[in-house]
């Protein structure tokens, strides 16, 4: 985040008030927050529904059991990313 | 400054008061608590003696639902006395997800901090409560060691179980509900906005205004989309209950997070 506020201080915002340079630099900050913060989960979730997906295909009968665990495992992965969406409101908004 | 004016997130997610103490969202989960319980008390004034039909056809395939769904695959035949608690859990949340996309009340009740802080602390109540009841202050010890742990490692084994258990559960069980709800209705409004931005906008090429449909595609999508969000979180919601319950009730199983 320093590194992008120091980018944008470089930048040529003379013709800005300091109200408008912070809100500038805050959704800068937000959208790369969320950005980063879905990288992982996104990965997370596709491999975790790809081998659910996989594990019924292979054993049908299980598939009752597969599809709660893999709800209980997209639950605690997407936690991550909701979190990074709370850290982009209060970034934007607070 | 950026073409379109996004309203200040407190005219999206603070209401004002209908009378003191009371806004929209109050109004919404009392309603919630209230067709929820109407459902199943109107349930129960029909004759069992006779196939079920209508009402009570309806709250028995929720109960089935709840009872082969989640406790089944989570605690086991021994949980179905966990019923009642799951059941209201999930009818309650679910009604409260819905107004989000119901015309006029605009607005899940659940996208605000307060009711899912509430209904999680109930939650981490009950599952530690649980805990003590069933294994007494040995339930403690299953909290933070598992089984078959080496002396060195349980200072720093147990300060992790203790932070992940004791605060980072209702805190997750909280954000997770709170935020999917509330960045469905974010999601909601921006689209909102953009289509009708885009329709009045005052601008000499005509070709630009229909591209207002496209937003407004993407927002009938969305609508579709947070019909299966409030269902799903209502679910994840009863589902991780009854997986912390289940902990407590047979000890210290597989760590779920």
């Amino acid at each position: 985040m320093e590194a992008l506020a120091s980018l944008v201080a470089q930048a040529d915002l003379s013709g800005f008030t300091a109200e408008e340079v912070r809100t500038i630099t805050a959704a800068g900050d937000a959208g790369l927050a969320y950005a980063i913060g879905a990288i992982g989960p996104a990965i997370g979730i596709g491999f975790l529904v790809g081998k659910s997906v996989e594990a019924m295909a292979r054993q049908p009968e299980a598939a009752g059991m597969v599809r709660t665990t893999m709800f209980l495992g997209i639950a605690f992965t997407e936690a991550l990313a909701l979190i990074g969406f709370v850290v982009f409101i209060l970034l934007k908004f607070a | 400054m950026f073409g379109l004016e996004f309203p200040p997130i407190n005219a999206l997610l603070r209401w004002p008061d209908i009378f003191p103490t009371f806004n929209k969202i109050g109004l919404i989960a009392v309603l919630a608590a209230l067709i929820g319980m109407g459902i199943f008390w109107l349930a129960t004034r029909q004759d069992d003696s006779k196939a079920p039909k209508g009402v009570r056809n309806f709250a028995e395939s929720i109960i089935e639902f709840i009872q082969n769904g989640i406790i089944m695959q989570t605690i086991g035949k021994a949980g179905l006395g966990w019923t009642p608690l799951l059941l209201s859990l999930f009818v309650f949340i679910y009604l409260c997800n819905m107004p989000g996309i119901i015309p006029i009340l605009q607005m899940p009740a659940t996208g605000r901090l307060a009711i899912p802080l509430g209904l999680a602390l109930l939650v981490w109540v009950t599952f530690i409560g649980t805990g003590i009841k069933h294994q007494g202050l040995g339930y403690f010890g299953h909290l933070l060691w598992p089984p078959g742990m080496p002396v060195f490692l349980k200072p720093i084994v147990g300060l992790i179980e203790f932070i992940s258990t004791i605060f980072v559960t209702p805190f997750s069980l909280t954000v997770r509900l709170m935020a999917n709800l509330m960045a469905g209705h974010i999601l909601l409004v921006t689209f909102g906005l953009l289509a009708e931005s885009l329709f009045r906008a005052e601008t000499n090429q005509f070709l630009l205004v229909p591209t207002g449909l496209l937003p407004l595609l993407m927002l009938v999508g969305i609508t579709a989309f947070e019909v299966l969000v409030g269902f799903l979180q209502a679910y994840i919601f009863t589902i991780l209950a009854a997986v912390y319950i289940s902990n407590s009730l047979v000890g210290h199983a597989e760590e779920a997070h």
